[in-house]
């Protein structure tokens, strides 16, 4: 059985439609924490992109990039919110 | 072996499709921290199913650890980094809900020094409640 097909034509389209709510929500969000939530969610959402890529290529090394994004992103968010805090005072 | 890829393809669908629920949710919620329930629990058990369908997929034990590792690292992570962005949200003076019930952090915070003060007897009044004991949480 041709697992490529399902993985493509239907696992990867309804990350990719929540990739594009949540980029409307981005564009549109009206305060910044929400934007910042946004973004969090976008990396989350690469990451199950990336894995997704890592089993359609047979390659499991991209899983270390996946796990590197989650890193990266918290860091970020984190980061954010100190800053949106800050900002006030 | 046909049986594990079987339940991995599965894995997989429950995963993408509540990450899909996860941008619906983002999209449609009304308030910011309805919004980010939805992206912080919806989202990370998604993330999960997909990295444990991988591991699943590639049956190998160097995977199957850096899987389950960035699983344990997400789930460690998640409700720190949200913790964070509501904790900054509430100070930013978001508007909540206009159907909000109530809430609980009200007057509670000192917007200066952002140190949480409450006091027990205000909303629990119990008979060994003593009076002026108050409890400050600061940052």
């Amino acid at each position: 059985m041709n697992w490529d097909f399902l993985l493509f034509w239907v696992i990867l389209p309804l990350i990719i439609l929540g990739l594009i709510f949540v980029f409307i929500r981005l564009l549109k969000g009206p305060s910044l924490p929400s934007r910042v939530i946004a973004l969090d969610m976008m990396s989350v959402l690469g990451i199950g992109i990336i894995v997704i890529y890592a089993v359609v290529t047979d390659q499991p090394v991209f899983i270390d990039v996946a796990s590197v994004l989650a890193l990266v992103s918290f860091l970020g968010t984190v980061a954010f919110a100190e800053y949106v805090e800050r900002r006030l005072s | 072996m046909s049986t594990i890829i079987w339940l991995s393809m599965f894995l997989f669908l429950l995963g993408s499709f509540l990450m899909f629920l996860a941008g619906l949710g983002l999209l449609r919620l009304p308030d910011v921290f309805l919004r980010m329930s939805a992206a912080t629990k919806a989202s990370t058990l998604g993330a999960g199913f997909i990295l444990l369908a991988a591991a699943l997929y590639f049956e190998d034990l160097g995977t199957t650890s850096r899987a389950i590792a960035t699983i344990f690292f997400l789930l460690l992570t998640a409700p720190v980094a949200a913790h964070r962005i509501a904790r900054a949200a509430y100070f930013d003076g978001v508007h909540l809900w206009q159907d909000t019930i109530r809430d609980d952090l009200k007057g509670h915070y000192d917007q200066r020094t952002h140190e949480l003060e409450s006091d027990p007897c205000e909303d629990f009044p119990a008979d060994d409640c003593e009076e002026g004991v108050s409890l400050v949480i600061s940052t």
